[in-house]
């Protein structure tokens, strides 16, 4: 990566001014017309499985995490064991925890209120997005702030319209829906830092990734993937970072 | 423990999806609070975060059907010659919409 020299210190990466907030929110808003397409096919699939309107709403409203609201539909019936849905909820959110620990640097210069009101709406698509404006040394909290806001606003209305119209759509899947996530991932990986030291760590957080899907209990990849990758990081120092 | 659906019990369900999806938002940040942040621990950390997307993309490619797979390559081409994510990932939901259509 080519290290711009910072010309003026007038932006600081953690500064979150409430314009930095709004302009997060228009630079999310257009990929959060996908978190619609993706909101709908939840709201379809929740009514599908007999859940309320409000359940649905309030699921996304408040969990507001899609992989998941689709596994506790998949555990859902006339009664859900509750510690295996807690259980479940939690392997598939646990990313959120490496996200929170990304951030921290950032993060800790905000007074600990904010820094936690700020995580409320931390996801996949928010995260990446700040990570990419930090790698830059540009500001990142207002990205992540104002753009979870987007995200959020529109997974919900996504969720309303699938709950309503979603009937139109007979298969998702076959429309390329379940991707819409995946791509979107893979688009901020090929977009970040590429060489030999990103390859290799790549590598192995895919191999472990890979290996804990295989033999370690479901939902454990992304977790065994990102330690591994990390400790490939430290493994293959990156020299003289901080110029 | 098993939880009726009906009425109460699916608040009861969601409130329970919602706390614990809230406390893997905050622990991360609450664990950190009290880790010094040495260059090691910087290395780790920005090495982490490329690696969450890999470990998610990864199986998913291995594990998918070729309309997954070909969206996935669909996405990394376009990103890699117009560098920008939108396009990028509209092309990956295509290629997969059209594959599965075949």
């Amino acid at each position: 990566m080519k290290d711009q020299p910072l010309a003026s210190h007038a932006f600081e990466p953690h500064q979150l001014t409430p314009a930095l907030v709004w302009s997060g929110f228009k630079q999310l808003t257009p990929l959060s017309m996908f978190v619609v397409v993706f909101g709908v096919a939840f709201g379809l699939a929740a009514a599908q499985e007999g859940l309320n309107d409000s359940t649905s709403l309030l699921m996304s409203a408040l969990v507001f995490a899609g992989a998941s609201q689709f596994a506790a539909l998949e555990l859902w019936g006339g009664q859900v064991p509750l510690f295996t849905l807690m259980i479940t909820v939690f392997a598939i959110n646990a990313r959120h925890l490496l996200m929170g620990a990304t951030l921290y640097p950032w993060l800790c210069h905000l007074p600990p209120r904010k820094r936690y009101a700020v995580m409320l709406v931390a996801s996949d698509a928010n995260w990446a997005m700040a990570m990419q404006a930090f790698s830059h040394r540009q500001p990142g909290l207002g990205i992540l702030l104002g753009g979870g806001l987007a995200l959020w606003s529109f997974w919900i209305l996504g969720t309303w319209l699938g709950i309503y119209f979603g009937s139109a759509i007979s298969d998702p899947k076959a429309l390329g829906v379940d991707m819409v996530m995946g791509c979107f991932l893979l688009s901020m990986v090929v977009g970040g830092e590429k060489n030999l030291r990103m390859f290799f760590i790549w590598s192995i957080a895919g191999l472990a990734s890979l290996v804990a899907y295989w033999f370690l209990p479901e939902n454990s990849h992304v977790i065994a993937g990102a330690l591994a990758g990390g400790i490939a990081g430290t493994v293959w120092g990156k020299q003289n970072d901080e110029h | 423990m098993s939880i009726e659906t009906s009425g109460l019990g699916a608040l009861i369900i969601v409130l329970a999806m919602a706390l614990v999806t809230l406390a893997t938002r905050w622990g991360g940040i609450y664990v950190m609070s009290f880790v010094p942040i040495s260059y090691r621990v910087k290395q780790f950390i920005q090495a982490m975060s490329g690696s969450v997307l890999v470990a998610i993309i990864v199986p998913m490619a291995v594990n998918g059907d070729s309309g997954a797979r070909l969206a996935l390559l669909a996405t990394a081409v376009t990103m890699l010659l117009l560098k920008k994510p939108l396009p990028a990932i509209t092309a990956g939901i295509a290629v997969a919409a059209l594959v599965r259509q075949l």
